[in-house]
């Protein structure tokens, strides 16, 4: 499922993402905020009034927030978070 | 510059930098510019244990080598040795945060990679233990290959270590750097971070992560909203209860001052320049000092407990309706103090459409020289009475006030949007930091540096401003049953602008302020005193009433009203025209936004003043 999908505080982990969906500087800074297929993710908090506003992730040790148009990039997995050989 | 061996701390943002550079410098900073470029350059000295001074430069956090914004060019630039004003660094601090080591250690692998002597801070251990991690600083350094101190910025332990550290690697061999560093591999490096990342951790409690128990509430979409509405709503409250003493007090210093020079010197013309130019202009201004410090106090809060990374959440949705990223939220509210800084940071916006509207609506927050503005008029036309438990008439006119600047902004950011920077919006990324408590000693030392600039301008940019007012405004000197400020050259000029402003309200002391108050916000305030002090003379009487005091009986409510809503958008400020020529790269833009905003104020003083005489308050 995409990470607009997940539910909140289920631990989850990136299957793939989608990086021709995102500009060269915005991947660029995704990465550098540690996510990568494989790193442990888990949806913290939905923003916005009325649901449509940014979602806080925790991703690795860091909180990250991002656009909906971000996270609908990245597929996840839940499930036993298969510790990443990345 | 100086000869003194230069050293620099490089991290991630939110490492913990800036505190460890305060702890290492104390007051002893300097802030200036990298020549041709408005990034910021924050340095200052400290002694190594043998008394050997030492340079230290704190470099603009950045996440890794491969620059998005002009600040982390410069972060690079300065390690690479290229960048011009700088000299090569003698040795790097490279700060990591002990609690989010995978992610530091990845940009520490390819700082570490560039040869330059390195020592690593390990930074923020106490956070890292109140989640639970305890680490072993022994592993880390063997894995690395460098020295690895475990800090604290408020602890001395790790300074003294740091410093010990740094003296026996300033007398080693001399750094040299590595031409490029493009042939890392970035996955390369992230793997290698995690790998020893593992290793350093020796144990791992689960234990009840504070941000996260904090962020249910002040995330949370209902109650973290109106929590920030009422967080914003107590700073507006507390800049005008709290600075009232302190405030008073210094009108009676400035009032002292002046008494001083009447008692010194013989009645003439320096008397009168001394008293009315100097003393009664640039005094005017100086006694806001305290809500001007007040107002930033609340700031330095909000960003070092880590709170403003969620306003800028919280805010996502909202500037995403007007077409703005809700990163423009963290410029936008650092130009609460001052549009300068606020549009420098707009940098961080990597959409050139967002960070262009962005920097077009900065100048609409209510920056701090506004204060003395909007303080005057209030304090001499609103009542201090209470409107409920805890809500005084002037804090909520204030805080409607600075309302105003915000609806404003947001419509015109929405109007732009549609016209001049049409185009698809750019995205919101950003990491929200771990709360924590701020340290006393950054929040005293951030005061103070906001305290020298604000004198600063009062004494050179106010002063001057004010001392040529008064020339124009004292000469030729007018005969016998002539007021002063309408016969002098000052009133002449004031007389063509009343012209064009007599619609929208404005009485001819306004009028006159107007013209010098391009310069910056608060010389409206000064010019006014400057003008009836001229015009009182030697009349006791009137020397002897305060400015607001004098306000009362020459202003209606509905001039006062309008004055209000003019100084919520007009432009009037020579630092912001000149940051925005700068940034936007030639004067369109600039020529652009004094133009808008100047119609706005236009608009906006013309309709408080009509609905206000319309509602018989004329």
């Amino acid at each position: 499922m995409r990470l607009t999908d997940l539910p909140l505080r289920q631990p989850a982990y990136v299957d793939l993402i989608d990086w021709n969906a995102l500009s060269a500087s915005d991947g660029q800074r995704l990465r550098e905020f540690g996510l990568c297929e494989g790193a442990s993710v888990e949806a913290l908090h939905h923003g916005g009034l009325l649901g449509r506003g940014p979602i806080a992730c925790k991703v690795g040790r860091m909180t990250v927030a991002m656009r909906r148009n971000h996270a609908a990039a990245i597929t996840v997995r839940t499930g036993p978070t298969e510790e990443e050989d990345a | 510059m100086t000869g003194l061996p230069l050293i620099a701390l490089v991290g991630n943002p939110n490492a913990g930098k800036s505190a460890l550079f305060n702890a290492l410098t104390g007051a002893r900073q300097k802030l200036g510019n990298y020549p041709g470029v408005t990034v910021e350059r924050k340095a200052g000295r400290f002694s190594l244990s043998d008394g050997r001074p030492i340079e230290l430069v704190d470099l603009p956090g950045t996440y890794s080598l491969n620059p998005t914004s002009p600040d982390e060019q410069v972060t690079r630039d300065v390690i690479l040795g290229k960048q011009q004003g700088e000299r090569l660094p003698d040795a790097l601090v490279v700060v990591v945060d002990a609690s989010n080591l995978d992610n530091h250690l990845r940009f520490a692998l390819e700082l570490i990679a560039l040869g330059l002597p390195t020592v690593v801070a390990l930074n923020m251990v106490d956070l890292a233990t109140r989640d639970g991690l305890e680490l072993d600083a022994a592993i880390l350094s063997r894995e690395l290959g460098v020295p690895v101190i475990s800090t604290v910025a408020v602890r001395k332990r790790g300074l003294d270590h740091l410093r010990t550290e740094l003296e026996s690697m300033l007398d080693g061999s001399a750094g040299k750097v590595r031409a490029s560093t493009d042939q890392l591999d970035f996955d390369g490096l992230r793997k290698e971070a995690r790998r020893i990342a593992r290793a350093a951790i020796v144990r791992e409690t689960p234990s009840r992560r504070m941000t996260a128990a904090v962020d249910r509430v002040l995330l949370h979409p209902v109650a973290g909203f109106v929590i920030l509405l009422a967080l914003l709503f107590v700073m507006f409250q507390a800049v005008f209860s709290w600075a009232a003493a302190p405030a008073d007090m210094m009108e009676g210093w400035v009032t002292a001052l002046g008494e001083t020079v009447t008692a010194i010197l013989p009645p003439g013309i320096l008397h009168d320049f001394l008293l009315q130019g100097v003393v009664g202009g640039v005094g005017a201004v100086v006694v806001f000092l305290p809500q001007i410090l007040i107002l930033f106090f609340f700031i330095l809060m909000l960003e070092a407990t880590g709170y403003m990374a969620r306003a800028a959440f919280l805010m996502d949705a909202l500037m995403a309706r007007v077409g703005l990223s809700g990163r423009a939220f963290i410029p936008l509210l650092s130009s609460f103090a001052c549009a300068v800084p606020g549009i420098m940071a707009t940098r961080t916006i990597a959409d050139s459409k967002d960070r262009l509207t962005t920097i077009l609506i900065a100048p609409l927050m209510t920056c701090s020289a506004r204060l003395p503005v909007y303080g005057l008029i209030i304090a001499a036309f609103i009542p201090a009475r209470s409107v409920g438990p805890g809500i005084g008439l002037q804090g909520l006119v204030l805080f409607l006030l600075y309302v105003a600047g915000i609806v404003g902004a947001m419509v015109a950011a929405w109007a732009l949007r549609l016209t001049v920077t049409k185009g698809q919006s750019g995205g919101f990324l950003m990491e929200m930091p771990k709360y924590q408590w701020p340290r006393p000693q950054d929040i005293v030392i951030g005061l103070w540096q906001r305290a020298i600039i604000f004198l600063k301008r009062a004494g050179t940019i106010i002063l001057m401003t004010n001392i040529i007012l008064w020339v124009l405004a004292s000469f030729p000197q007018a005969p016998a049953g002539m007021r002063q400020s309408e016969y002098s050259i000052a009133g002449r000029i004031a007389g063509g602008i009343h012209v064009l402003v007599e619609p929208i309200g404005f009485n001819r002391d306004i009028s006159l302020a107007l013209l010098p108050s391009m310069a910056a916000r608060e010389v409206a305030v000064s010019a006014i005193a400057t003008v009836y002090a001229i015009d009182a003379g030697d009349d006791e009487d009137a020397m002897n009433r305060t400015l607001g005091e004098r306000l009362q009986g020459r202003w209606s409510l509905a001039t006062a009203l309008a004055f209000l809503a003019w100084f919520v958008f007009a432009p009037q400020c020579i630092s912001t025209i000149a940051v925005t020529r700068r940034e936007t790269n030639g004067w369109k833009w600039p020529m652009f936004m004094i133009g808008y905003l100047f119609a706005l104020a236009y608009a906006a003083a013309g309709l408080t003043y009509w609905t206000a005489v319309a509602l018989g308050l004329g």
